[in-house]
């Protein structure tokens, strides 16, 4: 009941945001060019056709007027059509998205199992050679280029050993089922061969949009550990003899993961937007390579799409990390 | 007499900016079975310390024991493997009561959780483990329900109202006085034959201190359970305690009963705190000069730079312990012989 | 000024940084001394399609690209870029983030939960995501670029200045000195802004690493400074059809990437644990 409440609270903080993330995006499109129908129509419109262009979209019309409609649309799931493809946009951004769904999870999952237990390691044989190294990592981690990380690993890995396939997400036919990710798919329906393809093609872009994740991942558990093992309680369930891995894995880990938790939402963001260039070079059939091959197009319309959907994502990824943040740390309820 | 503890000629120092400071100079204590023993002194003299380096858990980076032995049961507890003394010392024969009541919880389980954590280690049912896997390790079901039942028979001697409901509760739902009563139940479960007790009531209100210390004598009491307890009030050390020992800037000074303690102080310094506590004329009588730098200690005993009856030998050499009384020990080279004037 | 020599001093004890510093320092030689420094300072503009793609030597210290130009020496001018765009990018967010945290924290009304929650929203969106979509209506060149980067960068500056605002308002000192009669500018300038310097100074650091990565990614996909500058990203995605074979081609710019905002985030790092050791801000929430 109470977490009903919470919730509600919560979601009252997030209707703003939405909201004032579809105002930016709009202000972007309309106020932001200097003629936002010419851009939509392309550098080959005679001045006549961007002025049909122009009634036809109802570009005319006062600027509150056209946001109202811009909501109005956006409710209804209508964000225009591709200039390229000429489909909703909003259908092929869905068709689009288990496959960026699919590597994201990959990405967290690896960034997550390994990073928070090499976290702690780090802090409890703190200054030690593998502790030297994983500081090397974490500062790396945060000043590579996502795309040229991709590009180099595709060198090594593909090109040089053959090790992986070099891009795309997998040759053929894809798995029959209803979820679109691939891998789910293909166990659910027992065909491992190409549940392994699928896995050997998510092997690279996964492992390059999880680096930096890994890198943040590991510094801050390590931090939160450290901080963690100074606390009183630890002290005494010290002096009290309990098991050392007791203390360290139940009651440290803990602690120190619930600091971990807030910074997933955070991670989500790091992670999509690492998505975008990631897809673009592995050529991963998701949104990422939509916006970016709508931008090389500049089909317009497609790039707008593609920024509110990210945008509304990224804010209910967070929500639902607020929320799980409540759950995990049970002093949260009270406040 | 055979001593339950005998600590002697312990010496640990500090790493500090300045170099190491040498927190604990060569001590002596002893701690007799079914014995409540007060240790008092200013902050800073070393009894958090001692407490610690009894326990075995001092700070790993900053601390090292430089010399001497920790006799417990015959055995010096620094001389034998850590994993055994972890084992089978710490949380079973040596128990632990912390200063604060309000953070030695983790804030994250229900109490429950943590006590029945506690008892599946330490619990005197549990039969010696080989190698624990500590996560993993097995709880036999019968034992988990006498556990249980231990915890709560536990639960109601200190006074813990509805001792079923409290266990699903987590930390912050109790106040500092019941969270202070659990540690003292936590710290008799393991039917320990020492608890040290760090300052316990330090960090709870006035009102309530007497009532828990009184509790912990009483239980401590009833099981002839023995008590090693730090503070820095003499008020309470007077009530509680059947031994004091004072200690000052790393040494301690004097050890005796509590009447010979606060009647016959026979060391200087012990006459001057008992001097400094005010008295009905409402006076407070300071003692001169300041404590001393533990990095450069003054040399011999410590308290010799602001002490009326120093002389050459006490800058030089410390002096050794000497029995005046029976259980009256003092390390002083002029003890004073007059029974206490005003003040305590 | 005694405060600037402590953290001099604190800074030089730190390897970490004075490592960052010198990447730092390097950037800005190449930056500065490009034409100096060029083995081929003409090859911005000239192209030579017989030399194209030959493997690192004497005479092409790292190879050279598809136009046949020198990669070495297009690397030194893509520093002036880079730096550029960062000193730019961060600079004018600084320039509408500070004073607009510095109003919103001041006040307490709505105007002030106005301009956070807006800062709030840029927050919210991965800067990445907006920046694309500002350079690509704009169009790519280098202004929109630089444009586009501190339109989404100000609300971190924003929100440090903010929070650090409120803070010292509680401050005892302020209190007093406002009730003492000094006028808000006083206030402002002489006792708010040297708390809120450090704070600044740390996040302009981390920023500059991030602005450049960002600015970098757009390069790549083409929304950057159009060919023939020289830009890092855009040389990066130039190189890719040549793959496997040039390799200098691709790593030599990404390399230059790296070690630069290796060098801001790990100044950045050191700074933030001599300014103020308690500022315990989780690394990731730098942008």
């Amino acid at each position: 009941m109470r977490l009903l409440a919470l919730a509600l609270h919560r979601l009252l903080w997030f209707v703003p945001t939405l909201l004032g993330l579809l105002v930016v995006t709009f202000v972007i499109s309309r106020v932001v060019p200097a003629d936002p129908v010419a851009l939509v129509a392309g550098e080959t419109a005679t001045p006549a056709q961007v002025e049909a262009l122009r009634r036809q979209l109802g570009y005319d019309r006062p600027l509150p007027v056209q946001f109202v409609d811009y909501l109005a649309r956006l409710a209804r799931g209508d964000m225009g059509e591709s200039l390229f493809t000429r489909r909703p946009i909003l259908d092929d951004l869905t068709h689009r998205l288990p496959a960026t769904i699919e590597l994201t999870v990959v990405a967290m999952l690896a960034s997550v199992l390994v990073g928070i237990p090499l976290g702690v390691l780090s802090a409890l044989w703190r200054n030690s050679l593998l502790d030297h190294a994983l500081r090397v990592l974490t500062v790396s981690g945060l000043a590579i280029a996502g795309f040229w990380l991709g590009i180099m690993l595709q060198l090594l890995f593909s090109m040089r050993l053959g090790w992986t396939p070099l891009n795309g997400r997998l040759p053929g036919f894809p798995p029959r089922g209803i979820t679109g990710l691939y891998l789910v798919d293909a166990a659910l329906t027992w065909d491992w061969s190409t549940f392994v393809t699928a896995l050997a093609h998510l092997a690279l872009p996964a492992a390059t949009l999880a680096f930096p994740a890994l890198a943040t991942l590991v510094r801050f558990t390590r931090a939160g550990v450290l901080d963690v093992m100074q606390s009183n309680f630890v002290l005494y369930e010290r002096a009290m003899g309990l098991p050392r891995p007791l203390i360290v894995w139940k009651y440290i880990l803990r602690s120190a993961l619930t600091s971990t938790v807030t910074q997933i939402g955070l991670l989500f963001g790091i992670l999509l937007a690492g998505a975008v260039v990631t897809e673009a070079v592995f050529d991963w059939p998701g949104i990422g390579t939509y916006a970016v091959s709508s931008i090389v197009r500049s089909d317009y319309n497609a790039v707008m799409g593609f920024t509110v959907w990210a945008g509304v994502i990224f804010i209910v990824v967070n929500l639902l990390v607020d929320l799980a943040l409540t759950l995990v740390d049970p002093r949260e309820r009270v406040s | 007499m055979a001593e339950l503890l005998a600590v002697r000629g312990l010496r640990v120092d500090f790493a500090t900016d300045r170099g190491p400071a040498q927190v604990l100079d060569a001590i002596n204590l002893d701690i007799a079975a079914g014995e409540v023993v007060g240790l008092v002194g200013e902050s800073g003299c070393g009894k958090t310390t001692l407490a610690r380096a009894i326990l075995g858990i001092l700070p790993e980076g900053a601390a090292r024991i430089r010399g001497g032995e920790v006799r417990f049961r015959g055995t010096d507890l620094l001389t034998q493997d850590p994993a055994i003394v972890n084992e089978r010392v710490r949380g079973r024969a040596i128990t632990f009561i912390p200063q604060d009541p309000f953070s030695s919880f983790s804030p994250l389980f229900p109490v429950g959780t943590q006590i029945m954590d506690l008892m599946k280690w330490k619990s005197p049912r549990a039969r010696e483990q080989a190698r624990p896997a500590a996560l993993f390790g097995r709880y036999p079901r019968g034992r988990h329900r006498a556990d249980h039942e231990a915890v709560l028979e536990a639960l109601r001697a200190v006074q813990i109202p509805e001792p079923a409901r409290a266990m699903r509760r987590l930390p912050h739902e109790f106040s500092g006085g019941q969270r202070q009563r659990l540690m003292i139940a936590m710290a008799l479960l393991p039917q320990p034959d020492l608890i040290i007790a760090d300052e316990p009531t330090t960090a709870l209100d006035v009102t309530i201190q007497a009532q828990i210390l009184r509790l912990l004598r009483a239980l401590v009491k009833e099981r002839g359970v023995s008590v090693l307890f730090t503070t820095h009030d003499l008020g309470t050390a007077h009530e509680l305690c059947d031994r004091v020992v004072v200690m000052y800037a790393g040494q301690e000074m004097e050890a005796a009963p509590t009447d010979a303690f606060f009647g016959r102080p026979a060391h200087p310094y012990t006459r001057r705190l008992l001097e400094s506590v005010p008295g009905p004329d409402g006076l407070i009588r300071d003692i001169p000069g300041e404590v001393p730098s533990l990095v450069t200690p003054p040399g011999g005993c410590r308290f010799h730079p602001r002490c009326d009856h120093a002389t050459a030998e006490c800058r030089v050499e410390r002096p050794a312990p000497r029995e005046l009384a029976e259980g009256h020990r003092v390390r002083c080279h002029h003890p004073v012989d007059a029974p206490a004037g005003a003040g305590a | 000024m005694s405060t600037a020599w402590f953290v001099v001093t604190r800074l030089g004890r730190d390897r970490s940084a004075l490592i960052g510093l010198v990447l730092i320092a390097l950037l800005v030689l190449a930056a500065l001394l490009a034409p100096l420094l060029a083995t081929h300072p003409d090859d911005v503009f000239e192209l030579h399609p017989s030399e194209r793609l030959r493997a690192p030597s004497g005479a092409h210290w790292l190879g050279t690209d598809r136009m046949g130009a020198d990669v070495y020496s297009r690397l030194l001018f893509g520093a002036r870029i880079t730096i550029l765009i960062g000193l730019i990018a961060v600079g004018a967010s600084l320039v509408i983030g500070v004073p607009i945290g510095l109003l919103a924290g001041y006040h307490h009304g709505w105007a002030s939960d106005l301009l956070m929650r807006v800062s709030d929203i840029f927050l919210a969106v991965p800067q990445v995501v907006l920046a694309i979509a500002i350079a690509q209506t704009l169009g790519p060149s280098l202004p929109n670029v630089i444009l586009a980067l501190s339109v989404t960068y100000w609300p971190w500056f924003a929100r440090v200045v903010y929070a650090e605002t409120r803070a010292l308002q509680k401050e005892v000192f302020v209190e007093s000195t406002a009730a003492l009669g000094a006028s808000p500018w006083r206030l402002t300038v002489l006792h708010v802004l040297p708390n809120i310097a450090s704070p600044i100074i740390v996040r302009a650091s981390i920023g500059m690493g991030f602005t450049i990565l960002t600015a970098a990614a757009l390069g790549f996909l083409g929304l950057g400074p159009p060919p023939p500058t020289p830009e890092w990203g855009r040389t990066i995605a130039e190189s890719r059809e040549f793959l496997p074979d040039a390799w200098w081609y691709a790593a030599a710019p990404g390399l230059a990437i790296f070690l630069t905002v290796m060098g801001f985030n790990l100044l950045g790092d050191g700074l933030r644990d001599v300014l103020d050791p308690r500022l315990r801000r989780s690394p990731a929430r730098d942008g």
